[in-house]
């Protein structure tokens, strides 16, 4: 891909970027879009909110998942951090807790693609068997 | 906090929270002055003397959520183990800037991080506040503002993941520029 280094250049990738937004929304109505928000105070940040943030973004663009991510503040659960927020249309939001890359993977593969539970729900309202 | 990104990531937050709608960044890396500056400036609700004083106390915070905010405290800690100062400049009503300056060869002096990572995070989450980022690395200037980069974009949302990257690479690129 060719380097993006002023203005210009991502007016012309504005068409790529364009049609990236395009698939992940046609798919779904844009208010189905699913909303994370990962948890960014100074608690959040000092245990790897930011990398969780990115594996996120990454994953969401390489695999063209209907959702956002966004910064949240703090909620009180900082023992527990990094904690990510997840919104699905239509369903209530539950939060995350202890989150590192290969959990937020796991929150898109399957809690958002595929509606299966996973564990590190906080307040602890789920866990698998054994 | 592992490198001085993820305490302008957490600072930013401040003013986000500050109600802003400007905030600008200026990373002044002068090596020939040995002297790193990190500015954050902000048009949020400000703070009085008396809240200036406090607000690096760590049991101080104008949360709710929990009894200590250590985002200042911390970020001040930083600047100051590398033989540096730490400076807040606020007024009510009219906005807060935070001046954390680092002695650059110290062996104490936290690594910069990815600034350009940080900055892009905070500004998708933020659509409605404009960003600046003005970087100097000894004495050349590049320049970032989101008002621009909006324009160019049009109905494409700042959120958008391709967005984000392609904005980041671009910090990147002028900020790699700079410093051949």
């Amino acid at each position: 891909m060719n380097k993006i280094k002023s203005i210009d250049d991502l007016r012309k990738m504005k068409k790529d970027l364009e049609f990236g937004m395009n698939i992940r929304e046609k798919s779904n109505s844009p208010e189905s879009l699913v909303q994370i928000r990962v948890a960014m105070a100074t608690c959040g940040i000092a245990s790897g909110a930011r990398e969780v943030m990115n594996t996120m973004i990454e994953k969401i663009e390489k695999d063209k998942i209907p959702a956002v991510v966004t910064q949240g503040g703090c909620m009180g659960y900082c023992y527990a951090e990094p904690t990510v927020e997840v919104r699905v249309p239509g369903k209530d939001p539950v939060v995350f807790g202890y989150v590192n890359s290969k959990v937020a993977i796991d929150i898109l593969e399957k809690y958002i693609l595929k509606g299966e539970l996973i564990e590190g729900i906080i307040p602890t309202n789920y866990q698998s068997i054994n | 906090m592992k490198d001085i990104a993820m305490h302008i990531l957490d600072i930013l937050q401040n003013s986000v929270t500050a109600g802003a709608e400007n905030i600008s960044v200026t990373i002044d890396e002068d090596i020939k002055g040995n002297k790193l500056t990190v500015i954050v400036e902000d048009d949020g609700k400000g703070m009085d003397s008396e809240q200036v004083e406090r607000v690096t106390d760590p049991f101080f915070t104008s949360r709710t959520t929990r009894k200590v905010g250590l985002g200042i405290p911390l970020f001040k800690q930083s600047a100051i183990q590398s033989g540096g100062t730490f400076f807040i400049d606020s007024f009510p009503g009219r906005g807060t800037a935070i001046t954390a300056q680092f002695v650059y060869d110290n062996i104490d002096r936290l690594p910069l991080g990815d600034i350009a990572n940080v900055f892009v995070l905070t500004l998708s989450s933020n659509p409605s506040i404009e960003f600046r980022l003005k970087y100097i690395y000894n004495g050349s200037v590049y320049m970032f503002d989101t008002v621009e980069v909006k324009e160019v974009l049009e109905g494409v949302p700042l959120s958008e993941p391709g967005v984000i990257k392609a904005l980041t690479d671009m910090i990147n690129e002028n900020i790699k520029d700079l410093k051949c």
